[in-house]
């Protein structure tokens, strides 16, 4: 990425060839996400350009510190539960559709037609 | 009293004093709101009954002399924080009609004081943008400048405090954006230390990033409302504990300035503003000092990999399934692809489509794991810092509020948070202090000062702060 001086900034799309080829349709089935074709050919621009803002990090010298990163989760203790059932009819109050004490959806698994 | 210029300071003097009510105090911004959100569009639900017996059950503490400092002071919280029973829904459609069900811990805390919460506050859908333009539900204007954005994500609650349409409020950082929405709105916003104050109840946007925060029109306010909603939460994973980082250190007055950072595409006169900001500082006896933090020019390229990858991976809760929008559809995966294409909004897809590739195989070594590497070279490269410096001033943005649309380009946005995204990558604390404005077509707009200082340097931030805030009044 190229940064001028008044305040705007450009992406120059030309110098761009490293970012590889990406298979948008791809990734929204990954991520389970129904796109229209108008909104394919959009992002088909976009993604990559996303990608080629942040292929810079790939200049970055980094050794030691891969796979070491600083958070780490801290879980409680699992103790003093709740009294069994006391929130189930809040949080299925929150669901589309229910089944007694269970959330209904639609069949998961099916056999070939 | 004026709501333009009243302070929670001085709301709780005159409460305590009886000079009015908490009842009163409610009444004359619920007047604000009905008169000025029709075109700042702040709020995106006003709770006018609940506020008033919330008012009212605080003029009872109040009478029975168990003030505390939130009595009866009357909020506006960001609509990614959860209350009891109220729709939160991230200004998305996916969750429109979402009611939670349960207090997130800052809202618990504070309702313990007796607050009043006026409503909930629009934001970039999912806290995802540098703008509010991303709201499903309109955008919200800046209120010095309706033509002209508020910044994001916490637009709608930096905005109705700039606008006398709430005391303070409790926004979401991640990237700037309690920081960024604060300067551009002229208020003040804190993003405390990571762990400092607990997300449970927040919905999880970027999980490493993601920090509750406080806004309001002083340094001090900000401060009171930290103080309220700060503390170790059993129900956060990476809550700190009390202890860990809030030692006494001896202040040196010592403030580094990143020289090489700042040629970054900046407006002229935003520079300007920064260098008098600077200049004051100096003439109240702090030593300015050149820092050098050689890894920030990846900053941006780091968050824009970092964000995605969390935000896909949070956002697949979002299923049409347990709550929220569900699509009919004849197969399960179907009711996932439709809700979650109907639901979800430009900017939310295309975070999440990002997140996805740099995550998959074969391509998350060269992407995710690389960026978390090089998030590391920033946080030592702040830890060797603050070896020598008590703080580090930034200016908030490299521009002023633009105009709604200037941005509709994502990675022309994305690269106006170049200033911000660092200080949440390192995981350190920092606020945003008005100091001064620039005129466009006619209009002062204000322009945000930053200090940054190493975790558990809140107390740093307020003392600083106040003093920009003396040299710019």
């Amino acid at each position: 990425m190229r940064v001028n001086t008044d305040s705007t900034y450009f992406i120059d799309y030309d110098a761009w060839m490293t970012a590889p080829n990406i298979d948008v349709a791809a990734l929204a089935r990954l991520a389970r996400l129904e796109v229209s074709d108008e909104e394919m050919r959009k992002l088909e621009k976009e993604i990559p350009a996303i990608l080629h803002f942040v292929e810079t990090i790939q200049k970055a010298n980094t050794g030691k510190e891969a796979n070491a990163p600083a958070l780490r989760n801290v879980m409680r203790a699992d103790e003093n539960p709740h009294e069994s059932g006391k929130y189930t009819e809040k949080l299925l109050e929150a669901a589309l559709a229910r089944d007694g004490d269970r959330i209904a959806v639609k069949q998961v698994i099916s056999r070939k037609k | 009293m004026n709501l333009e210029t009243l302070t929670i300071a001085e709301a709780r003097r005159a409460l305590d004093a009886k000079e009015y009510s908490a009842l009163d105090l409610t009444d004359a911004y619920l007047d604000a709101i009905a008169k000025k959100d029709g075109e700042i569009h702040a709020y995106l639900e006003v709770w006018a009954d609940s506020a008033r017996e919330e008012a009212k059950a605080a003029d009872k503490m109040i009478a029975a002399g168990k003030s505390q400092p939130l009595t009866g002071i009357p909020l506006a919280v960001k609509d990614n924080i959860l209350l009891d029973g109220r729709i939160a829904s991230s200004a998305s459609k996916i969750l429109e009609n979402y009611r939670a069900s349960y207090d997130a811990t800052v809202i618990k805390k504070i309702k313990e004081q007796g607050v009043v919460f006026l409503g909930r506050t629009n934001m970039d859908e999912f806290a995802l943008g540098s703008s509010t333009e991303n709201s499903a539900f309109g955008p919200t204007k800046n209120p010095h400048d309706t033509s002209r954005v508020p910044g994001g994500t916490s637009g709608g609650p930096t905005a109705a405090v700039a606008a006398g349409m709430a005391l303070g409020a409790l926004g979401s950082d991640t990237g700037g954006s309690i920081r960024q929405p604060s300067g551009f709105c002229g208020v003040v916003g804190l993003k405390p230390t990571y762990g400092a104050v607990s997300r449970f109840g927040l919905m999880a946007a970027a999980s490493s990033l993601d920090q509750i925060g406080t806004i309001g029109k002083t340094t001090l306010d900000a401060k009171v409302l930290f103080e309220a909603i700060r503390g170790y939460d059993a129900n956060d994973s990476t809550s700190l504990p009390d202890s860990s980082i809030y030692g006494t250190k001896e202040a040196r007055r010592v403030i580094g300035v990143p020289r090489a950072f700042l040629k970054a595409g900046m407006e002229k006169d935003v520079l300007a503003q920064f260098e008098r900001t600077l200049e004051s500082l100096k003439n109240d006896g702090y030593s300015i000092v050149d820092i050098e933090l050689p890894s920030l020019d990846y900053a941006l390229a780091v968050y824009y990999i970092i964000n995605p990858a969390e935000v896909s991976t949070n956002l697949a809760r979002y299923d049409g399934v347990r709550y929220g929008l569900s699509a009919p559809a004849d197969t399960i995966s179907d009711v996932y692809a439709k809700s979650r294409a109907q639901g979800f909004g430009p900017e939310t897809r295309r975070r999440i489509l990002v997140g996805t590739f740099v995550l998959s195989a074969g391509y998350a070594d060269a992407y995710y794991r690389k960026a978390r590497a090089v998030r590391e070279l920033i946080r030592s490269d702040f830890r060797r810092v603050f070896e020598s410096v008590d703080a580090i001033a930034l200016p908030i943005s490299p521009v002023a509020p633009w105009k709604f649309g200037d941005k509709a380009d994502p990675v022309a946005m994305y690269a106006a948070d170049i200033f911000t995204v660092p200080v949440n990558l390192a995981g350190v604390p920092a606020i945003s202090v008005p100091s001064g404005t620039v005129e466009r077509d006619g209009k002062q707009l204000p322009v945000g000062f930053q200090l940054i200082a190493s975790h558990g340097g809140e107390e740093t931030l307020f003392s600083i702060g106040e003093d920009v805030e003396r040299s710019a009044s």
